[in-house]
């Protein structure tokens, strides 16, 4: 039984988050975003050029992310370069990224999206991904939609939002479900599930996050807005 | 129905600004079923019945007309490859180069050489975006003596200003040469380029905020000719 | 698109002026944070300008070198992160990225920083490993002397975990890494005839040679390298020692 959370949070109330836009000078476009004590820095180059040409689509641009954890980001070392884990996320962030931005004006081109973890505490994913839309926006790519991410799940036997480790590890037994979301148009574009939960269960958590979605947009907006409306 | 977010309103990608057939989208916005959304962070901006948004960022957009500054990074036999910090290299014929007759098999280093900046007119996009430049025209030259900075190209318009007015005050005070590509590029040439600089810089954060150019003529005013 | 020409940057040097308006001796504006990553033993951040660096330092038990039974190790890993240049690629360490690395190990090996002894655990079987990872985050030149700075400032704030002979229990820091001395990195490049201290990007990318000096607290020089494809005059290195060790108490003022 997991009656009252270890943080003293709700069962639907988010972390702190902290955000900034603009923080790799010389990126296109870059952002920080924080949620809890978790970290991640995104930065955005391109539309740039494609290589190699093969890989360069004729009729629209190709977006292309990299996730990456730095090595101590984690109590145990994480040796430096890809893994298996960061490919898997590299693929779903692109993924989840990819339905919100229009690169038709790009043919043959590339935009890159870097994310690296910088302090690691569950939902790296989701915070990466919170990170890119800002990144994207930042560079004035043209996009559909922002693009929020969290991860709701069941940690014991109450539907949650937004795991931190010790809910993640819950030896009673946790489900994760990070999922990204498109807010305005209700789109899911990234879920995935580590654990075992009823269908009723899932429809609970994506309408859980859904609202958390909403809560972050509104946080995007705001960081947008310090950077561009007043300069 | 109707206008949902009012003019001079700040918006984000994905901001429905406008439900209904009321409305069309102009720039930085696109029409989905019936509605009209953001797909850039800007302001709202109506004209009659078109919605467009004033873009606070942007990628340039290479357009045929288009001034650009670009850098030669290639010569081969009919041409040379220039960088307009696109991701294509753009492409400079020897037939567009100049109105005087070059010679075939003559070097044509002599006319651009590596690494020289030109100010250069798109003369035409070709599909997947394929770049023709031409240096025929007023104003299109080699540029000598001076460093290139990189701007937002959604500000481009505003460092140009109204009918050239705040290129002209840039100009005048800090007493320096200045071209501004639509590419977002902008070259520099004289003694005060710093200061210019930080006018530019200036242009670029606040070019929405009133009261903009008296702030460029304060910063540049009380040191033009001055180091 | 080089935004600023070997040329022009000459011109402008035999003016006496530099592309930022800095003097030739000139250091950017440097600032340090140590709030960085909570589970790592160490973390610094350093901007120079807008070189920005970020450094972590995690602490391992594993074996010493067989000529170092009684010592403890260290290795210095730097990732040029692509998110902090055009010029960097993903894929595995760049030889830039591996050049960045063995400099700032050099300089903290040779000055004999740390005292490895003290991380010995066990002789011949256990010794603390010292792993430091460099990280950049965006490249305006001079990376070298952000992260042997940032690397510094994160040994500074080591602190070595709780070791039951078995098992590393890092939620519990017991003490401070046995810094003994604080060596820091000066580079200058040199454009045509002229030495220019702290080089930012553009002058990075027209420059001749650069020459990284690592200085002890009394003001010994532990490492050199030169690097790029140019060359320097024995002057020239005469020259660079000392507006780098008059640079170095500098930076090493801002270490306290």
């Amino acid at each position: 039984m997991y009656s009252k959370r270890i943080d003293g949070r709700e069962f639907d109330e988010l972390r702190k988050i902290e955000a900034k836009v603009g923080v790799v000078e010389s990126a296109d476009g870059s952002a920080m975003f924080r949620i809890g004590d978790t970290i991640a820095i995104a930065a955005v180059r391109g539309p740039r050029d494609l290589h190699p040409k093969f890989m360069q689509n004729p009729k629209r641009g190709t977006l292309r992310c990299n996730y990456n954890m730095m090595s101590f980001s984690v109590d145990e070392r994480i040796r430096p370069g890809p893994s298996r884990r960061s490919r898997e996320i590299s693929l779903v962030t692109e993924n989840a990224l990819m339905p919100a931005v229009d690169l038709s004006d790009f043919p043959n081109s590339v935009v890159d999206v870097f994310v690296e973890i910088v302090q690691a505490d569950a939902g790296t994913r989701c915070a990466g991904i919170c990170a890119a839309s800002l990144a994207l926006a930042d560079a004035g790519i043209p996009m559909r939609d922002m693009v929020c991410a969290i991860s709701v799940g069941k940690v014991g036997d109450k539907i949650l939002v937004d795991l931190n480790k010790y809910e993640e590890d819950y030896e009673e037994g946790s489900s994760d479900m990070p999922v990204a979301m498109m807010p305005r148009r209700n789109e899911i574009s990234l879920l995935q599930l580590d654990g075992e939960i009823k269908k009723d269960e899932i429809v609970k958590a994506l309408e859980l996050a859904k609202k958390s979605c909403e809560k972050i947009l509104e946080i995007q907006r705001k960081v947008l807005m310090e950077k561009y409306k007043h300069g | 129905m109707g206008l949902i977010i009012k003019e001079k309103e700040f918006v984000i990608p994905g901001d429905v600004i406008a439900e209904g057939i009321d409305y069309l989208p102009a720039g930085g916005v696109f029409r989905e079923k019936d509605k009209i959304i953001a797909e850039q962070i800007g302001i709202v901006n109506i004209d009659n019945r078109l919605i467009k948004l004033i873009p606070l960022t942007g990628v340039y957009k290479p357009k045929p007309g288009d001034v650009v500054i670009g850098q030669v990074v290639n010569i081969s036999f009919n041409g040379w490859s220039v960088d307009i910090g696109f991701s294509n290299l753009a492409l400079l014929s020897v037939r567009d180069a100049t109105s005087e007759f070059i010679e075939r098999k003559s070097d044509l280093s002599r006319y651009f050489d590596f690494d020289d900046y030109i100010v250069a007119k798109i003369s035409n996009v070709g599909k997947g975006n394929l770049i023709d430049l031409t240096m025929k025209g007023h104003g299109l030259e080699k540029l000598h003596n001076g460093r290139v900075i990189d701007v937002s190209p959604s500000k481009v318009p505003r460092i140009i200003g109204k009918q050239g007015s705040m290129i002209n005050t840039l100009k005048t005070l800090s007493n320096c040469m200045v071209q501004v590509g639509q590419n977002g590029k902008v070259w520099i040439s004289g003694e005060n380029s710093e200061r210019l600089i930080e006018a530019i810089r200036l242009i670029e954060r606040e070019s929405h905020i009133p009261g903009l150019t008296e702030k460029i003529e304060r910063l540049l005013g009380s040191s033009g000719g001055e180091q | 698109m080089d935004n600023v020409s070997r040329e022009y940057m000459i011109k402008l040097l035999e003016k006496g002026k530099r592309i930022d308006g800095r003097k030739f001796d000139e250091l950017r504006k440097v600032e340090i944070n140590y709030e960085i990553s909570k589970h790592a033993e160490g973390a610094a951040r350093v901007k120079i300008g807008s070189t920005e660096v970020i450094v972590g330092i995690k602490l391992e038990v594993g074996e010493p070198f067989p000529d170092n039974p009684d010592e403890g190790t260290i290795i210095v890993g730097a990732e040029m992160l692509p998110l902090s240049s055009p010029d960097f690629e993903s894929g595995p360490p760049s030889v830039d990225s591996i050049e960045l690395a063995r400099v700032v190990d050099r300089a903290i090996r040779e000055s004999k920083a740390i005292d490895f002894k003290k991380l010995c655990i066990k002789e011949g079987e256990q010794v603390w490993m010292v792993l430091i990872d460099i990280y950049t985050i965006n490249d305006d030149g001079n990376l070298q002397d952000a992260s042997a700075l940032a690397a510094l400032a994160a040994l500074k704030q080591t602190k070595i975990p709780a070791y039951d002979g078995k098992k590393v229990d890092y939620s519990k820091r017991i003490s401070r890494l046995p810094i003994v001395s604080m060596p820091v990195e000066c580079s200058v490049v040199k454009i045509k005839d002229k030495l220019l201290s702290d080089p930012c990007r553009d002058e990075e990318k027209v420059m001749d040679a650069r020459l990284t000096i690592g200085i002890t607290e009394d003001n010994n020089i532990c490492a050199m390298q030169k690097s790029g494809k140019g060359v320097l005059k024995p002057e020239d290195i005469s020259e660079i020692i000392d507006v780098s060790l008059k640079n170095g108490e500098k930076l090493r003022k801002l270490l306290k």
